[in-house]
């Protein structure tokens, strides 16, 4: 006799719609409007929470069981990498700067991330974005946990890695990713969404962790390797979240579109600017490389990016702002960012130094229409004054950009010779930009970017010196001062990798490593 | 029309996943990067569920993707037996 097979169990589609409707309820103590006082004040109108889709139909049983298993494969390997010395596998130790840059300046940004989802989530009446947000929370705090621990396979052995939380609110160019987060939590939750669910995780995050990820992985780096992965096998979900947002958002009211296509400008633009730091890695701190900047570029943003827009193009979206500019950028921001990180070399948490021959070659091929005329001539003097004993370091302070806080060192929209400058008046003040876009973005909320605390403006008023220290005294040595504010060791941690303690160690130890001393 | 994709991890597990979304998208390419893989499609491209287990030889829950999946682009639809991504251009 045949056994008779009992009812199926619940669907993907059945079992998400019973854990995620019906949960939340019409307050009557208080008033909505009070239970959620931040959802209306942006000008967005959701009139149906129900139709909210979250395309993952992940439930925290799966979510949990999933979750465990990346974290028990992300330890095994770090584990792993800890017991062979793997820090001794990379290309080179030049390498281990691209590290220290991720480490420093991005992670502490998935701290945040979590942040921002908790409380949005807590801000939004609807039950299923509530719970996307709440599942994006928790793998932010994962993936800030799991790369605090990766400092430290890192921290043993190399300079610079020391006091990460200490120099993101202090060091002058951590002050970029951390404005840009500070500036997305700092805004309404709708807004929010839109800048990191979809404008960062969606149409950004994989120019960050995929080309450099795999970089890592082919630069021999098993360690950042594997919480890159781990933290990257989180995003699939979070990038859907981030297009889900878009889509509930512009299908709810006709009224929400310009509100929405202002802040796909702002937002794009903003990450793209924080994006500066990542060509810069790719295009010369990966010894080993796999895509320029530039291919990853047309990869990541131009040709996927283009598919978005035009899928959006239905609900009256239309791409960012500023694309002119920025397809013109490609050729020349990573080579801009290098240089201008070569020159303040002593004021970084990281070494710079200057391509070799094969390097400069791999560029001048990967950028036929710039390198060779505006930033291979230059790099080469360098390298040439560098040999005579005249490594150059520049002492003075930049100009910093209100809105994205990089120093101007961007050039005008077809004039790579041409340094761009913008200003505005602004209640007896003058403000500075580094561009149309950032100009913009400051003229649309300017009393929220005249908050903005800008490094070079906070050393010149005295506000980055350690306590007890006199400007006024003789031989006052402004930027010994800064060092010390920053707990950066002059000489361990900053100048020229050429000569560094990081390469003197990484050839001693890799020798070790192969030979009986 | 546009393409989307999908990145794997390059490892044990995700072999016979590529494979199967090989053999079920003739038109997608395959795209092996360091310790990745990308698959690009025109128009759209469907994870199925049956063919993996016919390859590895055990039940496979579709979400043991989320595992390795390092991003993807287009809209998604999944279901217990399919993961489709598809744009509407």
């Amino acid at each position: 006799m045949d056994m008779k097979v009992s009812k199926k169990k619940l669907g993907l589609k059945e079992k998400y719609q019973h854990m995620t409707r019906g949960l939340g309820w019409e307050t009557t103590y208080q008033s909505m409007d009070d239970v959620f006082p931040f959802v209306k004040y942006e000008g967005i109108k959701i009139h149906d929470w129900e139709k909210w889709e979250d395309p993952f139909r992940l439930t925290m049983d799966a979510y949990w069981k999933y979750q465990a298993e990346k974290e028990r494969k992300l330890y095994a390997i770090i584990d792993a990498y800890a017991q062979n010395n793997g820090h001794l596998s990379v290309t080179d130790a030049r390498y281990i700067n691209a590290v220290k840059l991720f480490l420093n300046g991005i992670s502490p940004l998935e701290y945040m991330a979590h942040r921002g989802f908790a409380m949005t989530g807590r801000q939004f009446p609807g039950v299923g974005p509530r719970v996307a947000c709440l599942m994006q929370s928790l793998d932010e705090i994962r993936h800030a946990q799991t790369q605090i621990h990766s400092i430290s396979n890192y921290n043993k052995y190399y300079n610079g890695f020391h006091e990460y939380r200490h120099m993101l609110e202090r060091v002058w160019y951590l002050s970029v990713p951390r404005s840009f987060f500070d500036d997305a939590v700092t805004a309404g939750p709708f807004e929010f969404m839109v800048a990191i669910g979809f404008s960062f995780e969606y149409v950004l995050t994989n120019l960050l962790f995929v080309p450099f990820v795999s970089g890592a992985a082919y630069n021999g780096d098993m360690g950042t390797m594997t919480f890159g992965f781990s933290a990257q096998s989180d995003e699939a979900r979070h990038m859907t979240l981030g297009l889900e947002v878009i889509k509930f958002i512009l299908e709810q009211d006709p009224d929400n579109l310009p509100i929405v296509q202002q802040w796909i400008d702002k937002w794009t633009w903003r990450g793209y600017r924080v994006l500066t730091l990542v060509g810069m890695m790719m295009d010369y701190m990966l010894p080993k490389r796999i895509m320029s900047w530039k291919e990853a570029w047309e990869v990541y943003f131009e040709e996927n990016g283009g598919a978005l827009f035009k899928d959006l193009a239905r609900y009256g979206i239309r791409p960012p702002k500023w694309l002119d500019q920025i397809e013109q950028d490609k050729d020349h921001i990573s080579h801009q960012a290098w240089a201008t990180f070569y020159n303040y070399a002593a004021a970084c948490n990281f070494h710079t130094w200057i391509p070799t021959d094969d390097e400069l070659d791999w560029l001048s091929q990967k950028y036929p229409n710039s390198f060779d005329k505006y930033y291979r001539p230059r790099l080469e003097h360098w390298r040439e004054e560098a040999k005579k004993g005249n490594r150059f370091y520049n002492k003075t302070l930049p100009m910093l950009c209100q809105t994205c806080q990089i120093p101007m060192i961007f050039t005008e929209p077809g004039d790579p010779t041409q340094i761009c400058y913008r200003e505005v008046d602004y209640k007896d003040n003058k403000y500075h930009f580094c561009s149309d876009g950032c100009k913009e973005i400051f003229e649309h909320e300017p009393e929220k970017y005249i908050q903005a605390w800008l490094p070079v403006h906070q050393i010149y008023q005295g506000n980055c010196f350690n306590e007890g220290v006199d400007p006024t005294a003789e031989g006052f040595d402004p930027l010994a001062a800064v060092l010390d504010y920053y707990h950066l060791n002059f000489g361990r941690d900053n100048l020229d990798f050429e000569g560094s303690e990081d390469q003197k160690n990484f050839d001693e130890w890799r020798g070790m490593a192969t030979k009986n001393v | 029309m546009s393409k989307v994709f999908i990145a794997l991890q390059t490892n044990d597990d995700t072999r016979s996943i590529i494979q199967a979304i090989l053999a079920d998208n003739p038109h997608a390419i395959c795209n092996e990067q360091p310790a990745m893989v990308k698959i690009d499609a025109e128009g759209s491209l469907t994870v199925r569920r049956s063919t993996i287990e016919e390859l590895i030889g055990r039940d496979f829950d579709l979400q043991e993707l989320h595992i390795n999946l390092i991003s993807l682009t287009g809209h998604v639809d999944e279901s217990d037996d399919e993961l489709t991504l598809s744009w509407n251009n």
